[in-house]
């Protein structure tokens, strides 16, 4: 470990200067933050791998020149990836967003200095992908990286390279499921850590042949890129399956904020109740629909059933309508709520188990938490999002919420589940 | 379904090969939609519209408002995909992905989508293999009809 990470120390400065735009070797940009693989409070057993990773909310990566685009309610980290079997051809990238609401790793081609396989199908044709985001979708090649994240390993980890050079010319099969997020400014971050309950970013579906494949991965010769199954294990992983350990799940450790702060510091824990510090202790557990991943969310009576998720990638509480919360959208953007003064409500979350519990959360005024350029975690962040409870990064303030990846045996149950 | 759609609900039938478009579209100027997604189809007619539900293969449901004047003046979606916005956003499809992108550069971060324009409304929301999406143009929606009505 020692070693490793003193390499990681000198991959970070060598990167530096080749990520001008990602200052520091941290989650982002805040130059207080440190997320070094390794290095977060709590450790692990000792004799077992460190399965604590920093994570730092804060402005990202975007925030730095020439983009000044400061993000908010963002978790960002980093990860090293390594050419398979290398210990030498290796790059550890930060301003990566940990997403629980996708799975499996998807980095910017151009914050990738290091060369990875390409993965191919038949007649050797390079692979390529079509990730559907609620927004946009992401599109690139599928290439192999040994992936260290703490004390964790993924080896011959599946990821996505998007925006590559390589690959620029878009299938309308692919832009017809929304527009391309294929550079910095549009994706937000370095690369996206999926971590959520899903084992891979597309699952059975694209196994298969015909009219059922909904058209995630292509095959692209030099004649062009025709929709090409996929098995699970070349699909894009969820990379903690891959671990040698610690691989049934993560927990999401971050502090209360109150308002809006420049950043806060928080952890990213591998495994559930592998190791004496990832417990579920006292968590109620929620299990979820394994089909859609979702649960139920009650609000002010009406259950929205199947209709609520936790997701770190959401970067406020995205939730029902002006009508149905008495809030006011923001005369300027239609996508955040702006009541006058911070109001309070509360829901309640059920699992497809039968758990229940109750969740408070407030509402600030969007326009005034994010005034600030220099905010980069905002308590209070919420907007519209008709029929659907979209619990963004502000549910996980104060919060170590677990995900349980499907399939996975855990002392709370085989997942999928939540906990917190 | 509420009670005032269920009291008018007159026909529900499983059709092989049936007519159907896009948002804005002409419903017997197009047929392409269910044949695209080769799925079933089926349809129910409410007092000021027909619902017409194509169920792809992929798992994607999607529901097609049309009036009784033949205009599609909403769709839905919901399944672990998107269905082809192209398709089912018709002569909309640009004006949703610029709307789409311009709120990408201004959210400061990742989220629902979210476009309310005079002219058109696209909600799109969910996550990785469970996505739900709601299109309409408000200057289209029969008398009557209400927004939580689309569903």
């Amino acid at each position: 470990m020692t070693r490793a990470r003193w390499q990681e120390g000198l991959l970070c400065l060598s990167l530096a200067g080749a990520l001008a735009a990602a200052a520091g070797c941290g989650g982002g940009s805040s130059p207080s933050s440190s997320t070094s693989g390794g290095t977060g409070s709590g450790g692990g057993t000792t004799g077992s791998v460190s399965n604590v990773q920093a994570i730092s909310v804060n402005t990202g990566p975007t925030a730095a020149p020439p983009l000044n685009s400061p993000y908010i309610d963002g978790a960002f980290t980093s990860v090293t990836l390594c050419a398979p079997g290398s210990t030498t051809s290796c790059q550890t990238i930060s301003g990566i967003l940990v997403d629980t609401g996708s799975s499996g790793l998807r980095v910017l081609s151009s914050a990738l200095t290091i060369s990875l396989p390409q993965q191919t199908g038949a007649n050797s044709a390079p692979i390529v992908e079509c990730l559907p985001f609620v927004d946009g979708i992401t599109w690139g090649p599928v290439q192999t990286a040994d992936m260290t994240i703490a004390g964790e390993e993924a080896k011959s980890l599946p990821i996505q390279v998007i925006g590559s050079a390589s690959f620029s010319t878009i299938p309308s099969g692919c832009t017809s499921m929304g527009a391309p997020e294929d550079d910095l400014s549009t994706l937000g971050a370095n690369g996206i850590l999926g971590v959520g309950p899903a084992a891979q970013d597309c699952g059975e579906a694209c196994t298969v042949t015909g009219a059922s494949n909904p058209g995630l991965y292509y095959a692209c010769p030099n004649s062009g890129c025709e929709v090409t199954t996929e098995s699970l294990a070349d699909q894009v992983v969820n990379p903690i399956v891959l671990f040698a350990t610690d691989n049934n799940g993560v927990i999401i450790e971050l502090p209360s904020v109150t308002g809006a702060e420049a950043s806060v510091s928080g952890s990213m824990i591998f495994g559930i109740g592998t190791q004496t510090n990832n417990a579920l202790g006292s968590a109620t557990v929620y299990t979820i629909d394994p089909s859609t991943g979702n649960f139920t969310t009650v609000f002010d009576n009406v259950s929205y059933q199947d209709a609520g998720f936790l997701d770190t990638g959401s970067n406020a509480i995205y939730f029902l309508d002006a009508n149905t919360t008495g809030l006011p959208i923001c005369t300027d953007a239609t996508f955040w709520y702006c009541p006058t003064t911070t109001q309070s409500f509360s829901a309640v979350n059920q699992g497809a188990n039968g758990a229940s519990g109750t969740v408070n959360f407030s509402v600030g005024n969007a326009d005034a938490l994010t005034n600030l350029e220099t905010t980069g975690a905002a308590n209070g962040l919420a907007g519209p999002n008709p029929g659907t409870f979209d619990w963004g990064l502000p549910f996980f303030f104060g919060r170590n919420v677990y995900t349980a990846i499907e399939g996975k045996s855990t002392p709370g149950g085989t997942g999928p589940y939540w906990a917190y | 379904m509420n009670s005032r759609i269920m009291s008018g609900v007159l026909v529900m039938l499983a059709f092989p090969f049936t007519i159907s478009a896009s948002l804005g579209g002409d419903v017997t100027s197009v047929q392409a939609d269910r044949a695209k997604m080769q799925g079933s189809l089926r349809t129910t007619s409410a007092d000021s519209y027909n619902l017409h539900e194509i169920q792809a293969s992929t798992g994607v449901t999607v529901r097609e408002y049309v009036s009784t004047a033949g205009k599609v003046f909403a769709v839905t979606w919901k399944g672990p995909f998107h269905p082809d916005l192209r398709q089912v956003l018709g002569a909309y499809f640009d004006q949703y992905e610029q709307a789409a992108q311009a709120q990408i550069a201004t959210r400061r971060g990742r989220g629902p989508l979210l476009i309310q324009q005079p002219g058109l409304v696209v909600q799109i929301s969910g996550h990785m293999k469970a996505f739900v999406g709601k299109a309409y143009v408000p200057g289209m929606m029969p008398a009557g009809v209400h927004v939580e009505d689309i569903q």
